[in-house]
């Protein structure tokens, strides 16, 4: 039995063109640009100097505070430049960029093919493992995994749930995990349900990815407490909140979060860096990223080292089609248009889109003809039409019993809408709208 | 690559636009518009050909010289309009009372509010409902189907079952004599029967709905909810008393009610935004046909609940919401 939620969705083209292509590693490249902030959270503090000598896996910026993360060098070199670089978000931040030479790794790394089965370090030290090793959520919101780990004063987690869901069109980063590291997945949730003391793990995969199904049950007998359930293709499924509604049938309260019903969830693809972080010692310096769009020559699931531009990643995929018109970094739903190739890969990027002209096209906008589509797509059960509207007529006041902030951006309205109304453009513009008048107002008080 | 796009995500959109929305819609109503021409004849034909002529033409002069904006008659919802209100219209009615109709429809009811999207009462409706205030003669004799196919306005006329069911109730007869006059329920469910130019054929009508549902144009909700109504509001009146009350299959069959249900109750700019709302909007319009029906004065009351519960949409909107993501719990 397929598992779902019941509210809301859409069910946008797969074009998962990728799916069940083998993971090629992209060669070294000349040069990475590692930011300091790849995380939520507070940029980690720069180690190294202009002419340092660092080695593949070598910590060169630390995180402080508590949520923060660790950056580390993905290759061997000499870090030519401490500098502010535009990342994918557009803005120029932070960056160490390293010119890179033979790859030499850290010698405490275990870089050897040999699956470790065996866990055989104690709790304190998994979670000084994954604080130490950078490990992030690797779904796209980057979240730092020791901070998730760590529950409030009295909360209590019962059961952890991990997101194999993909549900972006097109990306497959994740599912070529499934088929090539099924059981190495499977270690690294062993590790976190030992850590956080969870008897019970559920892995949410949506059906589209039978294969990735299969190849985890294959290995699951091994592994007690941990079940893979099936869920129906549609998005956003893999949204935080849905999968468990799926998977639990319980619903996050708006505003909660996952623990405040005892449960945790971590992406499939942290999973693995857990594996490599806490198994074989390996800080998180590489990840999968899927390649993507109807006119590359050769779309690819590519493993790649962070840092590596964008530009590499396009010229192994074929290079840059003559139609090209529009960069993403992420899935068609959620993802950022690039301005620039020069971007470095991050930690929580799952795949890098190329669209053409056509597609990436906005069509114009016409009246709203209520025809109800976008308030029976949302699957947090708003209204963005009236959003818009109210957004449209600056009357902000009505926008918190609107509920604009339960809005998590999936984008199914405006992608539903037939009169091609750019609704989540408004909800945004609401949301920044709705905090400065509440500056404000606090600011009179 | 010369230039790029950046712009916020979503990158993906449906493929479903307003105009084929709109498209879809005609097409749905061709198989009702065909029974029509072969019941009713030549008359049919120049009812829509003028009424969606007039409504494209009036929308296209009123933004042209009036509001001065850019055309909309491309998306095709004047078109919709102009064939809605032909279907609901008797094909005897000379062409110039049409083109009044169309004028108060796409001029009063659409335009004057600010077009698509804005109107708060169906504009074919109010157009229809006009002209049967101010010509109320040529727009309660119907012609009679299956005649000398070129009659146009010299064609004999006769009542509307719904007609028969006032007048026999008035004069105190019952039910099974009335029954006795009407055309039997097969001819009804086919269309042989009097009545405006698209309501008479329950057959083609549901083809037409059947097809509004696959195409996804339209769901479920309101036209059930008004069936369902009419017909367990009509069922327990007919169980009361059988002698004085028709039967629900009569009520379905009858006059407008699967016209307005399928295509009229359903359009997108006035009815509710949510489900539920949709529920409570359906139910109201078959309450309120079924008290025309019954009880009022008219011997047809779909058309006038629809407009009434038009007049509702905006409250219904406002007090029905969507049930919230996780609010469930917090009300634990």
């Amino acid at each position: 039995m397929l598992k779902t939620f019941r509210k809301g969705g859409i069910h946008p083209e797969e074009n998962k063109i990728t799916a069940g292509k083998p993971i090629v590693d992209l060669p070294v490249p000349p040069v990475v640009i590692l930011p300091t902030l790849q995380h939520i959270g507070t940029p980690a503090t720069v180690l190294v100097k202009k002419g340092d000598k660092v080695k593949t896996g070598q910590m060169i910026a630390a995180g402080e505070g508590f949520i923060a993360a660790n950056v580390h060098s993905s290759v061997t070199g000499t870090v030519t430049r401490v500098d502010k670089f535009t990342d994918a978000s557009g803005y120029k931040r932070m960056a160490i960029e390293i010119g890179t030479g033979a790859d030499e790794w850290m010698d405490d790394i275990d870089t050897g093919p040999g699956l470790v089965r065996e866990i055989s370090i104690s709790i304190p030290e998994i979670m000084v493992r994954i604080w130490d090793k950078g490990i992030v959520g690797m779904g796209g919101a980057t979240f730092p995994t020791h901070v998730k780990m760590a529950f409030p004063r009295g909360k209590k987690a019962s059961i952890l749930i991990i997101n194999g869901a993909e549900c972006e069109p097109y990306i497959t980063a994740d599912h070529s995990l499934m088929l090539e590291k099924g059981e190495e997945i499977l270690i690294g949730i062993r590790i976190i349900m030992d850590a956080l003391g969870v008897e019970k793990a559920i892995v949410g995969v949506e059906n589209n990815k039978y294969d990735g199904i299969e190849n985890l049950r294959k290995f699951s007998d091994k592994y007690p407490g941990i079940s893979i359930q099936g869920l129906k293709v549609k998005y956003p499924q893999g949204s935080e909140k849905h999968l468990i509604k799926s998977l639990l049938g319980r619903e996050v309260p708006s505003g909660g979060l996952p623990i405040d019903i005892g449960t945790v969830i971590f992406n499939i693809g942290t999973m693995y860096a857990v594996y490599e972080a806490v198994q074989k010692n390996k800080p998180l310096i590489s990840r999968i990223v899927t390649v993507t769009g109807k006119s590359l020559k050769y779309p690819s699931n590519f493993r790649v080292r962070i840092g590596t531009p964008v530009s590499e990643l396009i010229k192994a995929a074929g290079g840059l089609p003559e139609n090209a018109n529009k960069i993403i970094a992420g899935g068609p739903m959620m993802g950022k248009a690039l301005n620039t190739l020069e971007v470095p890969v991050t930690k929580g990027m799952s795949g890098l889109l190329v669209l053409d002209d056509v597609e990436s096209g906005r069509k114009p906008v016409q009246n709203c003809i209520r025809c109800s589509r976008c308030v029976s797509v949302c699957p947090m059960g708003i209204e963005p039409y009236l959003i818009m509207a109210m957004v449209e007529k600056e009357k902000c006041e009505f926008l918190d019993d609107c509920h604009i902030n339960d809005c998590m951006e999936c984008g199914s309205c405006s992608y539903i809408c037939p009169a091609n109304r750019p609704l989540l453009d408004y909800i945004r513009l609401g949301k920044t709208k709705l905090k400065k008048r509440k500056q404000a107002l606090k600011e009179a008080e | 690559m010369s230039m790029i796009t950046v712009s916020p995500a979503p990158h993906d959109h449906t493929q479903e636009t307003v105009k084929k929305l709109m498209y879809g819609v005609l097409i749905a109503l061709v198989p009702a518009s065909i029974v029509s021409v072969i019941f009713f004849g030549v008359g049919t034909i120049i009812l829509i050909l003028t009424s969606m002529l007039s409504c494209v033409a009036f929308e296209y002069l009123i933004q042209k010289y009036i509001l001065k904006n850019e055309s909309t008659i491309s998306d095709g919802s004047a078109m919709v309009t102009g064939l809605l209100l032909a279907l609901c219209l008797p094909a005897d009615i000379p062409f110039w009372i049409v083109i009044i109709g169309s004028l108060v429809a796409i001029g009063v009811a659409k335009m004057s509010f600010g077009g698509l999207g804005n109107n708060p009462f169906n504009p074919a409706i109010v157009g229809r409902v006009f002209l049967f205030v101010s010509f109320p003669v040529q727009m309660s004799t119907y012609p009679k189907p299956l005649q000398n196919w070129f009659a146009y306005t010299d064609a004999a006329t006769g009542a509307t079952p719904l007609g028969m069911m006032k007048e026999g109730i008035k004069n105190n007869e019952t039910i099974s004599d009335i029954m006795s006059k009407v055309p039997d329920y097969i001819d009804m469910f086919l269309g042989k029967m009097g009545g405006s130019a698209g309501e008479i054929s329950a057959i083609a009508l549901i083809i037409g709905f059947i097809y509004l549902l696959a195409r996804k144009i339209i769901t479920l909700h309101i036209p059930i909810s008004i069936l369902l109504t009419v017909v367990i509001f009509t069922g327990i009146l007919w169980k009361s008393d059988p002698a004085r009350y028709a039967d629900p299959l009569f009520h379905l069959l009858s006059g407008g009610l699967l016209l307005g249900a399928i295509f009229m109750a359903t359009d997108y700019v006035t009815s509710p935004m949510t489900a539920s709302g949709m529920w409570v909007y359906g139910i109201g319009i078959g309450i309120i046909t079924v008290l025309i029906r019954v009880f009022g004065a008219y011997p047809e009351g779909v058309q006038f609940a629809i407009l009434i519960m038009n007049a509702f949409v905006p409250l219904i909107n406002k007090y029905i919401k969507p049930a919230r993501f996780g609010e469930r719990l917090k009300n634990e």
